[in-house]
């Protein structure tokens, strides 16, 4: 009836029972809190089953933002058993548990923080900056989302029930077949990962559709804002990579599942068949997820030194570069691995090009800057931290690029210290600076300036602390994902990265801060004009905040590059349209919630051979399909006369305020 | 005319043009998928490549293979690419009786080319040749399942097209999504093409 679930699955480790034990109760209360105020049905019909990308966005965000806790828990354990378990200490836990503990966190954070804040950031702000008013397909993007929140439930669910993978983030043949770990931690990791793959790759498909089709008349490709740039390719990266890994997760289920030869040492099997795989998806996933936060930055740099990019083209052409290299380059994860030395110095060679399109782009924001009047706000503070220590990690990676010097560091602790230090700075840094940039439009009031910056002290010093040492460490010869450490004289470098992590768990809680006090005082943050900043340049910044559900009355005509900035230089801006006309809008739809509920069922089924569980959900979800199929009642009418309704509200509010200020200004001057 | 006729016919130019924009853009939508799709393949074909001589002391594709049943299995699934094409003719013509008929001429091809794969697995498997045998069988087995996989759920789709051409005839939407079956069924054929070549005929080099 059940599989092999039974209930000794359930863990008894105090310290992950007391872990569970804060998840159920956090759950109760929230069904106890929806339950008492009666919001189900609202969190249903303007929530769950919305269709509208802004409050997919949002949920994507908040998504990313939970996994982010779950996974900073997981990197302080990690970094803490270093700190204890040296010579003859073993720490706290065992090196089974370790091993879980390493590889949830590199999944977690890679395929639950990462890719949903880069599409919650890409919801939010796309249509809006394209001059549309829905992405290309409305529902699949709701099932998109529940797809990736799917994908995280079951990972959630593995540290409640069973295990997970042992093998690291990556995989590693031969050790993640049956035959060397029977248990259930594998296929967690498989089919968490493979249903959340399958989210992205459809929302990637929507995006590049969206586009490339949907851009406001007189957009052309290069009228694009840099970060509708940005995310265009890192969605060609998507659609072209992602298949591969669910390609070779599919591959690990036909050996786990069926019993065959593909990644094993034996009957024929390829090992390093597994190694290329992964990476040829592993390598441009670096870049999908940095080349958003790049637009991001490129957005938040001028917007703040009021003044326009720097380099417009050369930007663009270093981002579809970099898509392009991307592509080329993932043989530098196994330099020593029996290549031989000539493909080793082709992928070292393409590797280091990566560097000239990136260090374009550094030097573009270092113009944009410069004799730029710059206001130092959160966002801004991202950018420079980022540009700081990115370079840094760039360089580190240029150095691992060469084979030979890859050879003396390769899997030590040199390694990890690189892509944290391009994957913190260069990604996350740009998430919490367009979270903080484009929070505003997506709530109508700005964030707490105060407690943003702490937070990116927080950020900014704990990462340094952390990662520094780890550099060092690395050079000394420590490999990575020891469960303890056999050699006394790494233990200073722990326990100064120990100290760091504890500052970046202070930048977290600052960011909760800010969070609750930004809520608490938004009447005095408001934004009105739905340009938030007072400068911003993009069409994202000509709508309501928060937007209205169509987002334009009026399809905006694009005229130039930072179309908005002109409009309010020619005065065009802010003018009330002659006439409204009707706009159609999709409807929204529960098929996302359902098939994201039975994906969880299906996955669950799967990781314990429960197979009437397995195949009934797997038949619900096509059943669920077929049905969508018939459902020809997508769309609704606003008429004119709401719309104008609507406009002339945010019109009235605007004026208002303008007199507001100029009143203010006069009294200023007196 | 009066206002209420000005709105109606505003809103019903509203509705029309962003039905018009919507089934290009699911044409293109699918273009897309199709290209994602394409790659999956593609990582199937490169993994059939690398483990296609490891028989692990088993058979090999001469001893596996027999060349004139698969003739026939591909010419079925190559055939119904073309009454699939005389359906897509019919719909232009609006005769929704011929794309029926078109339609239910390819499904029966598709089925038999279904049943022959599944004839031809299980006699490899009966004869203790499974796809836990070798890296070959397994990239093998692989490959060609999860195309007959896609096969299935195109003969699946199939039906529910013409559930939907009987319930609601040649609409705007059938007809977007006719279109969308018939790349996707095209699709299935030309790498099918890819599959008779790379594993089949070379195989037998």
């Amino acid at each position: 009836m059940f599989g092999k679930l039974k209930f000794t699955d359930i863990p008894t480790d105090p310290l992950i029972l007391s872990v569970v034990a804060g998840m159920i109760l956090g759950g109760v209360a929230v069904v106890a809190a929806l339950t008492y105020f009666k919001k189900w049905g609202y969190l249903w019909k303007e929530w769950l089953t919305t269709v509208d990308h802004k409050k997919i966005g949002i949920m994507y965000i908040i998504f990313a933002m939970v996994m982010l806790l779950r996974g900073f828990a997981d990197g302080i354990m990690m970094r803490t058993q270093q700190a204890l378990a040296i010579g003859s200490q073993q720490g706290f836990m065992d090196a089974h548990h370790f091993d879980q503990i390493f590889s949830a966190h590199g999944t977690i954070m890679i395929i639950f923080v990462a890719m949903p804040f880069l599409f919650g950031l890409m919801n939010l702000v796309i249509p809006q900056q394209i001059g549309a008013r829905d992405v290309a397909f409305p529902v699949l993007n709701n099932i998109s989302f529940w797809f990736t929140a799917a994908g995280g439930a079951i990972m959630m669910i593995s540290l409640m029930i069973g295990e997970f993978s042992n093998t690291g983030w990556t995989g590693l043949a031969p050790l993640f077949e049956k035959e060397y770990n029977p248990g259930v931690g594998v296929d967690y990791w498989l089919w968490a990962f493979q249903i959340a793959g399958i989210g992205t790759t459809l929302a990637g498909i929507n995006f590049f559709v969206t586009i490339i089709k949907m851009r406001a008349p007189g957009m052309n490709l290069m009228k694009m804002p840099i970060f509708t740039w940005a995310s265009l390719t890192s969605n060609v990266l998507i659609i072209i990579s992602f298949p591969v890994i669910t390609a070779a997760l599919l591959l690990l289920t036909m050996d786990r599942y069926l019993g065959m030869h593909i990644f094993t040492n034996d009957l024929g099997g390829n090992m390093m068949l597994w190694n290329n795989l992964f990476w040829m998806w592993g390598h441009p996933e670096v870049y999908i997820v940095v080349l958003p936060a790049f637009g991001v930055f490129s957005e938040v740099v001028p917007t703040f030194s009021r003044k326009r990019l720097f380099g417009y083209k050369t930007m663009v052409y270093a981002v579809a570069v970099i898509m392009f290299l991307s592509f080329i380059v993932w043989l530098h994860h196994f330099f020593t691995m029996a290549n031989h030395p000539n493909v080793n110095i082709f992928f070292g060679i393409t590797t280091m090009m990566i560097a000239i399109p990136t260090g374009v782009k550094v030097y573009n924001w270092l113009f944009t800057m410069y004799r730029g009047s710059i206001t130092f706000t959160t966002p801004m503070y991202w950018t420079l931290g980022f540009l700081t220590l990115f370079v840094l990690g760039g360089m580190t990676g240029v150095l691992m690029a060469i084979p030979p010097a890859d050879f003396m560091v390769h899997n030590s602790l040199f390694l990890i210290a690189h892509f944290h230090n391009v994957l913190i700075p260069g990604a996350l840094f740009g998430y919490l600076a367009g979270f903080s940039y484009w929070f505003p439009k997506a709530f109508g009031f700005r964030l707490n300036e105060t407690w943003g910056k702490l937070s990116f002290w927080g950020w900014a010093v704990g990462f340094t602390l952390t990662f520094m040492p780890l550099y060092i460490a690395g050079f000394m010869g420590m490999p990575r994902r020891l469960a303890s450490l056999s050699n006394p004289e790494w233990a200073p470098y722990m326990y100064v990265a120990v100290v760091g992590a504890l500052i970046i768990g202070f930048g977290i809680f600052a960011m909760l801060v800010q969070l609750f006090l930004s809520v608490k005082d938004r009447k005095k943050n408001m934004d009105v004009t739905g340009d938030a900043w007072g400068d911003g340049r993009t069409l994202d910044w000509s709508t309501a905040s928060p937007a209205a559900d169509y987002n334009f009355a009026i399809i905006p005509e694009v005229k130039e590059i930072d179309d908005f900035a002109r409009m309010k230089k020619d005065g065009t801006a802010y003018q009330r349209p002659q006439k409204y006309y009707p706009i159609v809008m999709p409807k929204n739809k529960p098929y996302g919630a359902i098939i994201g509920g039975l994906s969880i069922a299906f996955g669950f089924a799967m990781v314990w051979h429960i197979w009437w569980l397995a195949i009934g959900s797997l038949i619900g979800i096509i059943a669920t399909v077929i049905y969508f199929g018939f459902d020809d009642d997508n769309e609704y009418v606003i008429p004119a006369e709401e719309v104008k309704r609507i406009e002339d509200e945010r019109f009235d509010a605007i004026e208002a305020f303008r007199a507001q200020h100029t009143i203010n200004e006069k009294e200023v001057k007196k | 005319m009066n206002t209420t006729e000005i709105k109606n016919r505003e809103e019903a130019e509203v509705i029309a043009a962003e039905h018009a924009h919507h089934a290009e853009l699911n044409t293109f939508g699918f273009w897309i998928y199709l290209m994602s799709d394409l790659v999956i393949f593609s990582v199937l074909f490169a993994t059939f490549v690398v483990l296609g001589k490891n028989y692990a002391g088993g058979p090999g594709p001469k001893e596996l293979f027999h060349l004139p049943y698969l003739f026939i299995e591909t010419m079925f699934l190559l055939l119904s690419s073309v009454t699939f094409g005389f359906s897509m003719v019919a719909m232009h013509e609006h005769n929704k009786k011929a794309v029926i008929t078109g339609l239910i001429i390819t499904g029966l091809l598709g089925l038999g080319f279904i049943g022959m794969e599944l004839y031809e697995f299980y006699e490899l498997i009966a004869a203790g040749h499974g796809p836990d045998k070798s890296g070959f069988l397994s990239a093998f087995f692989t490959l060609v399942a999860t195309h007959g996989a896609h096969v299935s759920f195109g003969l699946l789709w199939l039906i529910v097209m013409i559930i939907q051409l009987v319930k609601q005839g040649l609409s705007d939407g059938v007809r977007s999504r006719l279109v969308r079956l018939s790349l996707f069924w095209h699709f299935l054929d030309i790498v099918w093409v890819g599959v008779f070549t790379f594993i089949y005929l070379m195989g037998m080099v």
